[in-house]
Protein backbone atom coordinates (compact mmCIF):
# COMPACT_ATOMS: atom_id res chain seq x y z
CA UNK A 1 0.00 0.00 0.00
CA UNK A 2 3.03 2.39 0.96
CA UNK A 3 4.84 1.54 -2.53
CA UNK A 4 0.99 2.38 -4.30
CA UNK A 5 1.00 5.42 -2.80
CA UNK A 6 4.44 6.69 -2.88
CA UNK A 7 3.95 5.48 -7.06
CA UNK A 8 0.79 7.56 -7.21
CA UNK A 9 2.13 10.77 -5.49
CA UNK A 10 5.51 10.46 -7.57
CA UNK A 11 2.96 10.13 -10.84
CA UNK A 12 1.31 13.85 -10.07
CA UNK A 13 4.72 15.73 -10.38
CA UNK A 14 5.34 14.92 -14.15
CA UNK A 15 1.02 16.08 -14.44
CA UNK A 16 1.43 19.17 -12.66
CA UNK A 17 4.81 19.88 -14.90
CA UNK A 18 2.56 19.43 -17.85
CA UNK A 19 0.02 21.36 -16.44
CA UNK A 20 1.87 24.39 -15.62
CA UNK A 21 3.66 24.67 -19.44
CA UNK A 22 0.43 24.18 -21.63
CA UNK A 23 -1.49 27.20 -19.37
CA UNK A 24 1.93 29.38 -19.31
CA UNK A 25 2.30 28.81 -23.61
CA UNK A 26 -1.00 28.49 -24.47
CA UNK A 27 -2.37 31.92 -22.83
CA UNK A 28 0.59 33.53 -24.36
CA UNK A 29 -0.42 32.61 -28.07
CA UNK A 30 -3.99 34.39 -27.17
CA UNK A 31 -4.48 37.21 -29.39
CA UNK A 32 -4.64 40.44 -27.14
CA UNK A 33 -2.82 41.18 -24.30
CA UNK A 34 -3.84 42.54 -20.62
CA UNK A 35 -2.78 46.61 -21.34
CA UNK A 36 -4.57 46.91 -24.75
CA UNK A 37 -8.18 47.89 -23.14
CA UNK A 38 -9.41 50.93 -23.59
CA UNK A 39 -7.09 53.18 -25.40
CA UNK A 40 -3.70 52.66 -26.75
CA UNK A 41 -0.57 54.11 -24.49
CA UNK A 42 1.92 55.58 -25.50
CA UNK A 43 4.74 53.73 -26.51
CA UNK A 44 7.59 55.02 -23.34
CA UNK A 45 4.71 54.05 -21.07
CA UNK A 46 3.76 50.42 -22.58
CA UNK A 47 7.32 49.78 -22.88
CA UNK A 48 7.58 50.86 -18.54
CA UNK A 49 4.79 48.09 -18.05
CA UNK A 50 6.28 45.40 -20.22
CA UNK A 51 9.77 46.12 -18.75
CA UNK A 52 7.92 45.99 -15.05
CA UNK A 53 6.14 42.55 -15.18
CA UNK A 54 9.10 41.16 -17.17
CA UNK A 55 7.12 40.64 -20.51
CA UNK A 56 10.29 42.44 -22.49
CA UNK A 57 12.40 39.02 -21.62
CA UNK A 58 12.50 36.22 -24.24
CA UNK A 59 9.16 33.82 -23.75
CA UNK A 60 11.69 31.10 -21.75
CA UNK A 61 12.97 33.27 -19.31
CA UNK A 62 9.38 34.28 -18.31
CA UNK A 63 8.34 30.75 -18.60
CA UNK A 64 11.55 29.69 -15.90
CA UNK A 65 10.72 32.95 -13.79
CA UNK A 66 7.62 31.69 -13.65
CA UNK A 67 7.97 27.98 -12.69
CA UNK A 68 10.20 29.56 -9.77
CA UNK A 69 8.10 31.41 -8.86
CA UNK A 70 5.62 28.35 -8.39
CA UNK A 71 7.87 26.25 -7.14
CA UNK A 72 7.92 28.65 -3.82
CA UNK A 73 4.31 29.54 -3.80
CA UNK A 74 4.39 32.65 -5.75
CA UNK A 75 1.97 32.84 -8.16
CA UNK A 76 2.31 36.52 -9.39
CA UNK A 77 1.38 40.08 -9.53
CA UNK A 78 -2.23 39.78 -10.85
CA UNK A 79 -1.82 42.51 -13.82
CA UNK A 80 -5.93 43.74 -13.26
CA UNK A 81 -6.06 43.78 -9.46
CA UNK A 82 -3.21 46.23 -9.00
CA UNK A 83 -1.45 45.69 -5.81
CA UNK A 84 -2.64 42.46 -5.30
CA UNK A 85 -0.49 39.08 -5.97
CA UNK A 86 -2.76 36.03 -7.14
CA UNK A 87 -1.75 34.20 -4.50
CA UNK A 88 -3.94 36.71 -2.42
CA UNK A 89 -6.55 37.07 -4.04
CA UNK A 90 -6.77 33.37 -4.80
CA UNK A 91 -6.60 32.28 -0.83
CA UNK A 92 -9.04 35.19 -0.39
CA UNK A 93 -11.76 33.37 -2.00
CA UNK A 94 -10.49 29.77 -2.06
CA UNK A 95 -12.77 29.06 1.88
CA UNK A 96 -15.66 29.37 0.85
CA UNK A 97 -15.48 27.61 -2.78
CA UNK A 98 -13.79 25.09 -0.82
CA UNK A 99 -16.38 25.16 1.93
CA UNK A 100 -19.64 24.75 -1.05
CA UNK A 101 -17.65 21.92 -2.68
CA UNK A 102 -16.78 19.95 0.49
CA UNK A 103 -20.55 20.39 1.14
CA UNK A 104 -22.08 19.45 -1.69
CA UNK A 105 -19.73 16.60 -2.62
CA UNK A 106 -20.89 15.14 1.39
CA UNK A 107 -24.62 16.07 -0.07
CA UNK A 108 -24.21 13.76 -3.29
CA UNK A 109 -22.72 11.11 -1.61
CA UNK A 110 -24.78 10.79 1.50
CA UNK A 111 -28.37 11.17 -0.89
CA UNK A 112 -26.53 9.22 -3.85
CA UNK A 113 -26.24 6.24 -1.92
CA UNK A 114 -29.29 5.30 -0.20
CA UNK A 115 -31.44 6.59 -3.49
CA UNK A 116 -29.56 4.24 -5.88
CA UNK A 117 -29.27 1.40 -3.15
CA UNK A 118 -33.53 1.91 -2.17
CA UNK A 119 -34.00 1.24 -6.12
CA UNK A 120 -31.86 -1.23 -6.90
CA UNK A 121 -33.63 -2.86 -3.57
CA UNK A 122 -37.21 -2.82 -5.07
CA UNK A 123 -35.44 -2.60 -8.60
CA UNK A 124 -38.53 -2.07 -10.91
CA UNK A 125 -41.06 -0.40 -8.59
CA UNK A 126 -42.20 3.10 -8.88
CA UNK A 127 -39.49 4.10 -7.04
CA UNK A 128 -37.29 2.81 -8.59
CA UNK A 129 -38.36 4.49 -12.11
CA UNK A 130 -39.11 7.75 -9.85
CA UNK A 131 -35.54 7.61 -8.40
CA UNK A 132 -34.39 6.56 -11.94
CA UNK A 133 -36.04 9.54 -13.21
CA UNK A 134 -34.86 11.94 -11.25
CA UNK A 135 -31.47 10.43 -11.84
CA UNK A 136 -31.62 11.11 -15.67
CA UNK A 137 -32.99 14.88 -14.86
CA UNK A 138 -30.09 15.33 -12.89
CA UNK A 139 -26.96 14.20 -15.12
CA UNK A 140 -28.38 16.13 -18.12
CA UNK A 141 -29.23 19.21 -16.58
CA UNK A 142 -26.76 21.66 -16.17
CA UNK A 143 -25.68 23.96 -12.92
CA UNK A 144 -26.92 27.37 -14.80
CA UNK A 145 -29.72 25.89 -15.87
CA UNK A 146 -30.74 24.31 -12.19
CA UNK A 147 -29.56 27.05 -10.15
CA UNK A 148 -31.40 30.16 -11.55
CA UNK A 149 -34.47 27.67 -11.57
CA UNK A 150 -34.03 26.63 -7.85
CA UNK A 151 -33.12 30.72 -7.00
CA UNK A 152 -36.28 31.67 -9.01
CA UNK A 153 -38.47 28.89 -6.98
CA UNK A 154 -37.34 29.01 -3.23
CA UNK A 155 -35.79 32.68 -3.34
CA UNK A 156 -37.74 34.65 -5.34
CA UNK A 157 -41.73 33.10 -5.52
CA UNK A 158 -41.56 30.80 -2.34
CA UNK A 159 -38.69 33.25 -0.14
CA UNK A 160 -37.08 30.13 1.63
CA UNK A 161 -33.79 30.79 1.16
CA UNK A 162 -31.66 33.83 0.67
CA UNK A 163 -30.09 34.29 -3.04
CA UNK A 164 -27.66 36.68 -4.53
CA UNK A 165 -25.12 37.93 -2.90
CA UNK A 166 -22.98 36.35 0.62
CA UNK A 167 -22.56 37.80 4.64
CA UNK A 168 -19.72 35.58 6.09
CA UNK A 169 -21.87 33.50 8.29
CA UNK A 170 -25.22 33.58 6.55
CA UNK A 171 -25.63 29.87 5.76
CA UNK A 172 -29.23 30.36 4.54
CA UNK A 173 -27.04 32.01 1.19
CA UNK A 174 -25.12 28.56 0.93
CA UNK A 175 -28.34 26.21 1.19
CA UNK A 176 -29.28 26.15 -2.47
CA UNK A 177 -25.96 26.88 -4.48
CA UNK A 178 -24.59 23.84 -2.57
CA UNK A 179 -28.35 21.62 -3.85
CA UNK A 180 -27.35 22.98 -7.10
CA UNK A 181 -23.23 21.41 -6.98
CA UNK A 182 -24.69 18.46 -5.03
CA UNK A 183 -27.94 17.36 -7.85
CA UNK A 184 -25.67 16.09 -11.20
CA UNK A 185 -23.24 14.24 -8.39
CA UNK A 186 -25.97 13.01 -6.46
CA UNK A 187 -27.99 11.84 -9.62
CA UNK A 188 -24.88 9.81 -10.92
CA UNK A 189 -24.23 8.20 -7.93
CA UNK A 190 -27.74 6.78 -7.30
CA UNK A 191 -27.37 5.67 -10.98
CA UNK A 192 -23.69 3.94 -10.40
CA UNK A 193 -24.73 2.29 -6.65
CA UNK A 194 -28.32 1.36 -8.37
CA UNK A 195 -26.45 -0.96 -11.05
CA UNK A 196 -23.59 -2.00 -8.91
CA UNK A 197 -26.17 -2.97 -5.99
CA UNK A 198 -28.23 -4.72 -8.30
CA UNK A 199 -25.81 -6.74 -10.40
CA UNK A 200 -24.14 -7.61 -6.65
CA UNK A 201 -27.40 -9.19 -5.81
CA UNK A 202 -27.40 -11.56 -7.98
CA UNK A 203 -23.68 -13.13 -7.21
CA UNK A 204 -23.66 -16.59 -5.92
CA UNK A 205 -22.56 -15.24 -2.25
CA UNK A 206 -25.30 -13.44 -1.80
CA UNK A 207 -27.53 -16.49 -2.77
CA UNK A 208 -25.76 -18.54 -0.44
CA UNK A 209 -25.89 -15.98 2.55
CA UNK A 210 -29.58 -16.08 1.80
CA UNK A 211 -29.69 -19.69 1.73
CA UNK A 212 -27.96 -20.17 5.45
CA UNK A 213 -31.27 -18.39 6.48
CA UNK A 214 -29.61 -14.49 7.12
CA UNK A 215 -32.83 -12.03 6.59
CA UNK A 216 -32.46 -10.16 3.58
CA UNK A 217 -31.70 -6.74 5.17
CA UNK A 218 -28.95 -8.58 7.15
CA UNK A 219 -27.79 -9.83 3.58
CA UNK A 220 -27.49 -6.11 2.29
CA UNK A 221 -25.69 -4.53 5.03
CA UNK A 222 -23.13 -7.25 6.11
CA UNK A 223 -22.63 -8.87 2.12
CA UNK A 224 -24.35 -6.70 -0.46
CA UNK A 225 -23.17 -3.15 0.36
CA UNK A 226 -19.50 -2.79 0.80
CA UNK A 227 -18.75 -4.74 -2.90
CA UNK A 228 -21.39 -2.43 -4.30
CA UNK A 229 -19.84 0.97 -3.36
CA UNK A 230 -16.68 0.26 -5.34
CA UNK A 231 -17.61 1.75 -8.63
CA UNK A 232 -18.89 4.66 -6.50
CA UNK A 233 -15.37 5.02 -5.16
CA UNK A 234 -14.16 5.26 -8.12
CA UNK A 235 -16.45 7.79 -9.34
CA UNK A 236 -15.19 9.76 -6.64
CA UNK A 237 -12.24 11.49 -8.46
CA UNK A 238 -14.22 12.54 -11.36
CA UNK A 239 -17.03 13.90 -9.50
CA UNK A 240 -14.51 15.99 -7.15
CA UNK A 241 -13.59 17.39 -10.56
CA UNK A 242 -16.94 18.37 -11.74
CA UNK A 243 -17.53 20.08 -8.24
CA UNK A 244 -14.89 22.07 -8.62
CA UNK A 245 -15.47 23.24 -11.81
CA UNK A 246 -19.24 23.19 -11.08
CA UNK A 247 -18.38 25.86 -8.59
CA UNK A 248 -17.89 28.27 -11.11
CA UNK A 249 -20.72 28.44 -12.16
CA UNK A 250 -22.46 28.32 -8.84
CA UNK A 251 -20.59 31.20 -7.82
CA UNK A 252 -21.47 33.12 -10.82
CA UNK A 253 -25.00 32.31 -10.36
CA UNK A 254 -25.91 32.73 -7.25
CA UNK A 255 -23.20 35.94 -6.90
CA UNK A 256 -20.93 34.03 -3.74
CA UNK A 257 -17.49 35.99 -3.52
CA UNK A 258 -15.32 32.46 -4.25
CA UNK A 259 -12.24 32.11 -6.07
CA UNK A 260 -14.21 30.78 -9.05
CA UNK A 261 -15.02 34.12 -10.66
CA UNK A 262 -11.19 35.07 -11.20
CA UNK A 263 -10.95 32.25 -13.76
CA UNK A 264 -13.46 33.83 -15.81
CA UNK A 265 -13.12 37.23 -15.16
CA UNK A 266 -9.16 36.58 -15.40
CA UNK A 267 -9.57 34.55 -18.68
CA UNK A 268 -12.16 37.72 -20.10
CA UNK A 269 -9.23 40.38 -18.79
CA UNK A 270 -6.68 38.08 -20.85
CA UNK A 271 -4.82 38.64 -16.98
CA UNK A 272 -2.12 35.56 -17.24
CA UNK A 273 -1.14 35.31 -13.98
CA UNK A 274 -4.61 35.26 -12.28
CA UNK A 275 -5.59 32.60 -15.09
CA UNK A 276 -2.59 30.62 -14.93
CA UNK A 277 -2.54 30.67 -11.11
CA UNK A 278 -6.02 29.58 -10.98
CA UNK A 279 -5.83 26.81 -13.25
CA UNK A 280 -2.67 25.42 -11.42
CA UNK A 281 -4.72 25.73 -7.66
CA UNK A 282 -7.94 23.96 -8.87
CA UNK A 283 -6.08 21.45 -11.32
CA UNK A 284 -3.51 20.47 -7.97
CA UNK A 285 -6.82 20.72 -5.92
CA UNK A 286 -8.35 17.92 -8.78
CA UNK A 287 -5.51 16.15 -8.76
CA UNK A 288 -4.93 15.55 -5.04
CA UNK A 289 -8.87 14.79 -4.77
CA UNK A 290 -8.41 12.26 -7.24
CA UNK A 291 -5.28 10.72 -5.89
CA UNK A 292 -7.35 10.37 -2.49
CA UNK A 293 -10.44 8.70 -4.36
CA UNK A 294 -7.70 6.28 -5.99
CA UNK A 295 -6.00 5.12 -2.65
CA UNK A 296 -9.40 4.71 -0.97
CA UNK A 297 -10.40 2.55 -3.83
CA UNK A 298 -7.07 0.64 -3.52
CA UNK A 299 -7.44 0.15 -0.03
CA UNK A 300 -10.93 -1.06 -0.56
CA UNK A 301 -10.59 -3.30 -3.75
CA UNK A 302 -7.18 -4.82 -3.21
CA UNK A 303 -6.55 -6.03 -7.05
CA UNK A 304 -5.99 -2.66 -7.81
CA UNK A 305 -3.01 -2.24 -5.83
CA UNK A 306 -1.25 -5.44 -6.80
CA UNK A 307 -2.31 -5.16 -10.53
CA UNK B 1 -36.11 1.01 -32.90
CA UNK B 2 -38.15 1.42 -29.61
CA UNK B 3 -41.07 3.85 -29.05
CA UNK B 4 -39.43 6.03 -26.37
CA UNK B 5 -36.50 6.87 -29.25
CA UNK B 6 -38.93 7.36 -32.06
CA UNK B 7 -40.51 9.70 -29.80
CA UNK B 8 -37.19 11.58 -28.94
CA UNK B 9 -36.58 11.29 -32.82
CA UNK B 10 -39.57 13.01 -33.60
CA UNK B 11 -38.75 15.91 -31.12
CA UNK B 12 -35.67 16.60 -32.35
CA UNK B 13 -36.71 16.27 -35.86
CA UNK B 14 -39.27 19.08 -34.82
CA UNK B 15 -36.84 21.31 -32.52
CA UNK B 16 -34.45 21.83 -35.93
CA UNK B 17 -37.21 22.60 -38.41
CA UNK B 18 -38.45 25.60 -35.71
CA UNK B 19 -35.09 26.32 -35.92
CA UNK B 20 -34.65 26.55 -39.00
CA UNK B 21 -37.81 27.77 -40.13
CA UNK B 22 -38.19 30.30 -37.34
CA UNK B 23 -37.08 33.32 -39.52
CA UNK B 24 -40.12 32.60 -42.02
CA UNK B 25 -42.55 31.74 -39.11
CA UNK B 26 -41.72 34.90 -36.98
CA UNK B 27 -41.73 38.44 -38.12
CA UNK B 28 -38.88 39.47 -36.09
CA UNK B 29 -35.14 39.23 -36.57
CA UNK B 30 -32.97 38.06 -33.51
CA UNK B 31 -31.90 41.47 -33.22
CA UNK B 32 -34.59 43.76 -34.11
CA UNK B 33 -35.61 46.35 -31.22
CA UNK B 34 -39.06 47.11 -30.83
CA UNK B 35 -39.39 49.73 -28.60
CA UNK B 36 -42.78 49.73 -27.86
CA UNK B 37 -42.24 46.22 -26.34
CA UNK B 38 -39.39 46.01 -23.82
CA UNK B 39 -39.32 43.01 -21.38
CA UNK B 40 -42.70 42.55 -22.34
CA UNK B 41 -44.41 39.19 -21.85
CA UNK B 42 -45.65 36.79 -23.89
CA UNK B 43 -48.38 38.12 -25.83
CA UNK B 44 -50.22 37.11 -29.50
CA UNK B 45 -51.33 40.65 -30.57
CA UNK B 46 -47.64 41.72 -30.50
CA UNK B 47 -46.78 38.53 -32.30
CA UNK B 48 -44.08 38.52 -29.40
CA UNK B 49 -45.19 34.74 -28.76
CA UNK B 50 -42.91 34.14 -25.96
CA UNK B 51 -42.22 37.86 -25.18
CA UNK B 52 -39.38 39.88 -25.52
CA UNK B 53 -36.05 41.21 -23.72
CA UNK B 54 -34.79 44.36 -22.06
CA UNK B 55 -33.86 45.89 -25.25
CA UNK B 56 -37.44 44.82 -26.87
CA UNK B 57 -36.11 41.57 -29.04
CA UNK B 58 -38.36 39.03 -30.39
CA UNK B 59 -37.30 36.26 -27.51
CA UNK B 60 -38.74 33.49 -29.97
CA UNK B 61 -36.36 34.71 -32.36
CA UNK B 62 -33.39 35.06 -30.43
CA UNK B 63 -33.94 31.34 -28.77
CA UNK B 64 -34.78 29.95 -32.03
CA UNK B 65 -31.49 31.66 -33.51
CA UNK B 66 -30.03 30.09 -30.17
CA UNK B 67 -31.34 27.09 -30.98
CA UNK B 68 -29.39 27.06 -34.51
CA UNK B 69 -26.28 27.81 -32.78
CA UNK B 70 -26.76 24.93 -30.50
CA UNK B 71 -27.44 22.13 -32.68
CA UNK B 72 -24.74 23.30 -35.24
CA UNK B 73 -21.98 23.41 -32.80
CA UNK B 74 -22.54 20.23 -31.05
CA UNK B 75 -22.97 18.28 -34.08
CA UNK B 76 -20.08 19.75 -35.77
CA UNK B 77 -17.76 19.36 -32.51
CA UNK B 78 -18.95 16.29 -31.87
CA UNK B 79 -17.83 15.11 -35.86
CA UNK B 80 -14.38 17.02 -34.76
CA UNK B 81 -14.45 15.08 -31.81
CA UNK B 82 -14.94 11.56 -33.45
CA UNK B 83 -12.45 12.14 -36.11
CA UNK B 84 -9.44 13.22 -33.91
CA UNK B 85 -10.80 10.13 -31.25
CA UNK B 86 -11.41 7.37 -33.95
CA UNK B 87 -7.51 8.45 -35.39
CA UNK B 88 -6.08 8.93 -32.09
CA UNK B 89 -7.76 5.57 -30.45
CA UNK B 90 -7.39 3.01 -33.55
CA UNK B 91 -3.48 3.60 -34.02
CA UNK B 92 -2.89 3.43 -30.43
CA UNK B 93 -4.81 0.12 -29.74
CA UNK B 94 -3.83 -1.23 -33.10
CA UNK B 95 0.10 -0.22 -33.37
CA UNK B 96 0.33 -1.38 -29.63
CA UNK B 97 3.76 -1.21 -27.22
CA UNK B 98 5.28 1.87 -26.53
CA UNK B 99 3.48 3.82 -28.94
CA UNK B 100 0.20 2.94 -27.45
CA UNK B 101 1.86 3.52 -23.72
CA UNK B 102 2.60 6.88 -25.00
CA UNK B 103 -0.25 8.16 -26.89
CA UNK B 104 -2.59 6.82 -23.51
CA UNK B 105 -0.79 8.51 -21.34
CA UNK B 106 -1.23 11.89 -22.97
CA UNK B 107 -4.94 11.15 -22.88
CA UNK B 108 -4.81 10.36 -19.39
CA UNK B 109 -2.96 13.65 -18.86
CA UNK B 110 -5.16 15.88 -20.52
CA UNK B 111 -7.74 14.03 -18.47
CA UNK B 112 -7.04 14.45 -15.31
CA UNK B 113 -7.18 18.48 -16.02
CA UNK B 114 -10.73 19.68 -15.73
CA UNK B 115 -12.24 19.86 -19.17
CA UNK B 116 -13.74 23.16 -18.83
CA UNK B 117 -10.39 24.93 -17.86
CA UNK B 118 -8.93 23.64 -21.05
CA UNK B 119 -11.90 25.17 -23.22
CA UNK B 120 -11.63 28.44 -21.08
CA UNK B 121 -7.90 29.19 -22.25
CA UNK B 122 -8.55 27.63 -25.56
CA UNK B 123 -11.48 30.03 -26.18
CA UNK B 124 -9.19 33.29 -24.88
CA UNK B 125 -6.81 32.11 -27.88
CA UNK B 126 -9.06 32.82 -30.73
CA UNK B 127 -11.45 36.16 -31.36
CA UNK B 128 -14.20 36.57 -29.21
CA UNK B 129 -17.21 35.49 -31.03
CA UNK B 130 -16.11 33.37 -33.55
CA UNK B 131 -17.95 30.65 -33.51
CA UNK B 132 -15.83 28.29 -35.85
CA UNK B 133 -12.92 28.78 -33.36
CA UNK B 134 -15.64 28.11 -30.15
CA UNK B 135 -16.37 24.69 -31.61
CA UNK B 136 -12.40 24.12 -32.90
CA UNK B 137 -11.85 24.25 -29.23
CA UNK B 138 -14.89 22.28 -27.83
CA UNK B 139 -14.21 19.79 -30.10
CA UNK B 140 -10.62 19.47 -30.00
CA UNK B 141 -10.85 18.50 -25.72
CA UNK B 142 -14.20 16.01 -26.59
CA UNK B 143 -12.25 13.01 -28.38
CA UNK B 144 -10.38 11.82 -24.84
CA UNK B 145 -13.15 9.79 -24.36
CA UNK B 146 -14.03 8.64 -27.84
CA UNK B 147 -10.10 7.53 -28.45
CA UNK B 148 -10.12 5.43 -25.02
CA UNK B 149 -13.52 3.73 -26.23
CA UNK B 150 -11.86 3.46 -30.13
CA UNK B 151 -8.46 1.96 -28.20
CA UNK B 152 -10.41 -0.65 -26.29
CA UNK B 153 -12.63 -2.11 -29.49
CA UNK B 154 -9.39 -2.07 -31.03
CA UNK B 155 -7.25 -3.86 -29.03
CA UNK B 156 -9.90 -6.87 -28.86
CA UNK B 157 -10.18 -6.45 -32.59
CA UNK B 158 -6.12 -6.46 -33.26
CA UNK B 159 -6.26 -10.65 -32.12
CA UNK B 160 -8.93 -11.52 -34.91
CA UNK B 161 -8.61 -14.01 -37.84
CA UNK B 162 -9.54 -11.41 -40.64
CA UNK B 163 -6.60 -8.76 -39.42
CA UNK B 164 -4.20 -11.75 -39.57
CA UNK B 165 -5.66 -12.60 -43.10
CA UNK B 166 -5.45 -9.04 -43.58
CA UNK B 167 -1.71 -8.92 -42.45
CA UNK B 168 -0.80 -12.30 -44.30
CA UNK B 169 -1.88 -10.96 -47.60
CA UNK B 170 0.36 -7.96 -47.48
CA UNK B 171 -2.44 -4.92 -46.46
CA UNK B 172 -0.75 -2.06 -45.42
CA UNK B 173 -1.23 -0.58 -41.75
CA UNK B 174 -2.75 2.71 -42.84
CA UNK B 175 -5.03 0.46 -44.85
CA UNK B 176 -6.10 -2.26 -42.12
CA UNK B 177 -6.57 0.49 -39.91
CA UNK B 178 -9.22 2.26 -42.08
CA UNK B 179 -10.82 -0.26 -43.82
CA UNK B 180 -10.92 -3.22 -41.06
CA UNK B 181 -10.94 -1.46 -37.68
CA UNK B 182 -12.61 1.45 -38.51
CA UNK B 183 -16.09 -0.10 -39.63
CA UNK B 184 -16.09 -2.51 -36.97
CA UNK B 185 -16.06 0.08 -34.30
CA UNK B 186 -18.18 1.93 -35.86
CA UNK B 187 -21.02 1.05 -33.51
CA UNK B 188 -20.16 2.08 -30.28
CA UNK B 189 -18.56 5.47 -31.97
CA UNK B 190 -22.09 6.22 -33.54
CA UNK B 191 -23.62 5.53 -30.05
CA UNK B 192 -21.37 7.57 -28.16
CA UNK B 193 -21.42 10.69 -30.70
CA UNK B 194 -24.73 10.97 -30.05
CA UNK B 195 -24.28 10.97 -26.52
CA UNK B 196 -21.19 13.50 -26.84
CA UNK B 197 -23.49 15.60 -28.94
CA UNK B 198 -25.31 17.13 -26.01
CA UNK B 199 -22.22 17.26 -24.00
CA UNK B 200 -20.59 19.41 -26.81
CA UNK B 201 -23.90 21.53 -26.63
CA UNK B 202 -23.81 21.74 -22.81
CA UNK B 203 -19.91 23.39 -23.06
CA UNK B 204 -20.51 26.02 -25.73
CA UNK B 205 -23.52 26.86 -23.62
CA UNK B 206 -21.65 27.05 -20.90
CA UNK B 207 -19.01 29.27 -22.33
CA UNK B 208 -21.40 31.40 -23.57
CA UNK B 209 -23.04 31.75 -20.10
CA UNK B 210 -19.69 32.72 -18.66
CA UNK B 211 -19.80 35.39 -21.76
CA UNK B 212 -16.68 33.80 -23.39
CA UNK B 213 -18.74 32.09 -26.18
CA UNK B 214 -21.28 33.48 -28.33
CA UNK B 215 -21.13 37.33 -28.73
CA UNK B 216 -24.20 39.97 -29.34
CA UNK B 217 -25.72 40.43 -31.31
CA UNK B 218 -25.87 36.45 -31.43
CA UNK B 219 -27.57 34.48 -29.05
CA UNK B 220 -26.65 31.24 -27.15
CA UNK B 221 -29.19 29.27 -24.78
CA UNK B 222 -26.16 30.25 -22.68
CA UNK B 223 -25.73 33.33 -23.14
CA UNK B 224 -30.02 33.57 -23.09
CA UNK B 225 -30.18 32.36 -19.58
CA UNK B 226 -27.49 34.31 -18.35
CA UNK B 227 -29.48 37.27 -19.42
CA UNK B 228 -32.77 36.07 -18.27
CA UNK B 229 -31.29 34.76 -14.65
CA UNK B 230 -30.44 38.47 -14.57
CA UNK B 231 -34.27 39.57 -15.00
CA UNK B 232 -35.62 36.49 -13.27
CA UNK B 233 -37.69 38.65 -10.95
CA UNK B 234 -39.07 40.92 -12.65
CA UNK B 235 -39.52 38.96 -15.94
CA UNK B 236 -39.51 35.08 -15.40
CA UNK B 237 -40.07 34.13 -19.06
CA UNK B 238 -36.56 35.16 -20.11
CA UNK B 239 -35.44 32.43 -18.17
CA UNK B 240 -38.14 30.22 -18.48
CA UNK B 241 -37.86 30.09 -22.29
CA UNK B 242 -34.49 29.42 -22.83
CA UNK B 243 -34.27 27.10 -19.85
CA UNK B 244 -36.95 24.75 -21.20
CA UNK B 245 -35.25 24.68 -24.87
CA UNK B 246 -32.10 23.62 -23.48
CA UNK B 247 -33.52 21.22 -20.71
CA UNK B 248 -35.60 19.69 -24.03
CA UNK B 249 -32.61 19.69 -26.62
CA UNK B 250 -30.30 18.01 -23.54
CA UNK B 251 -33.11 15.00 -22.66
CA UNK B 252 -33.42 14.31 -25.81
CA UNK B 253 -30.07 14.02 -27.51
CA UNK B 254 -29.03 11.55 -23.98
CA UNK B 255 -32.40 9.47 -24.49
CA UNK B 256 -31.08 8.97 -28.44
CA UNK B 257 -27.72 8.25 -27.14
CA UNK B 258 -28.78 5.86 -24.47
CA UNK B 259 -30.91 3.94 -26.68
CA UNK B 260 -28.57 3.82 -29.51
CA UNK B 261 -25.91 2.44 -26.54
CA UNK B 262 -28.21 0.05 -25.86
CA UNK B 263 -29.39 -1.36 -29.26
CA UNK B 264 -25.67 -1.19 -30.90
CA UNK B 265 -24.13 -2.38 -27.72
CA UNK B 266 -26.40 -5.44 -27.43
CA UNK B 267 -25.32 -6.84 -30.58
CA UNK B 268 -21.28 -7.24 -30.12
CA UNK B 269 -21.50 -8.30 -26.11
Amino acid sequence: MLAYTLRRIAGLVPTLFVLATLSFFIIRLAPGGPFDQQQTLPPAIRANLDAAYGFDRPLIVQYARYLAGVAQGDLGPSLRYKDFTVTELIARGLPLSLTIGLAAALLAFFTGVPLGAYAAWRANSVADHAIMSFSMMGVVLPGFVVGPLLALMFGIYWPIFRVGGYEPGELSYLVLPVITLALPVSAYIARLMRNSLEEVLCANYIRTARAKGLTASAVLRRHALRPALIPVVSYLGPAVAFVVTGSLVVESVFGLPGSGRFLIQGAVDRDYPMVMGMILVYGVLTLVCNLIADLLYAWMDPRVRLA
Amino acid sequence: MSKGMRTTLIVLALLAMLALLAPWITPYSHEHIDWQHQAAPPSLEAAHWLGTDRLGRDLFARSMQALRVSMLIGVLAALVSVCIGVAWGATAGYVGGRVDALMMRFVDIVYALPYVFIVIILSTMFERGSIAALFIAIGAVGWLTMARIVRGQTLGLRRREFIEAAIASGVRTPQILWRHIVPNVAGPVIAYATLAIPQMILFESFLSFLGLGVQEPFASLGSLINEGAQEMESSPWMLLVPATLLTILLLAFNLLGNGLRTALGSRDE
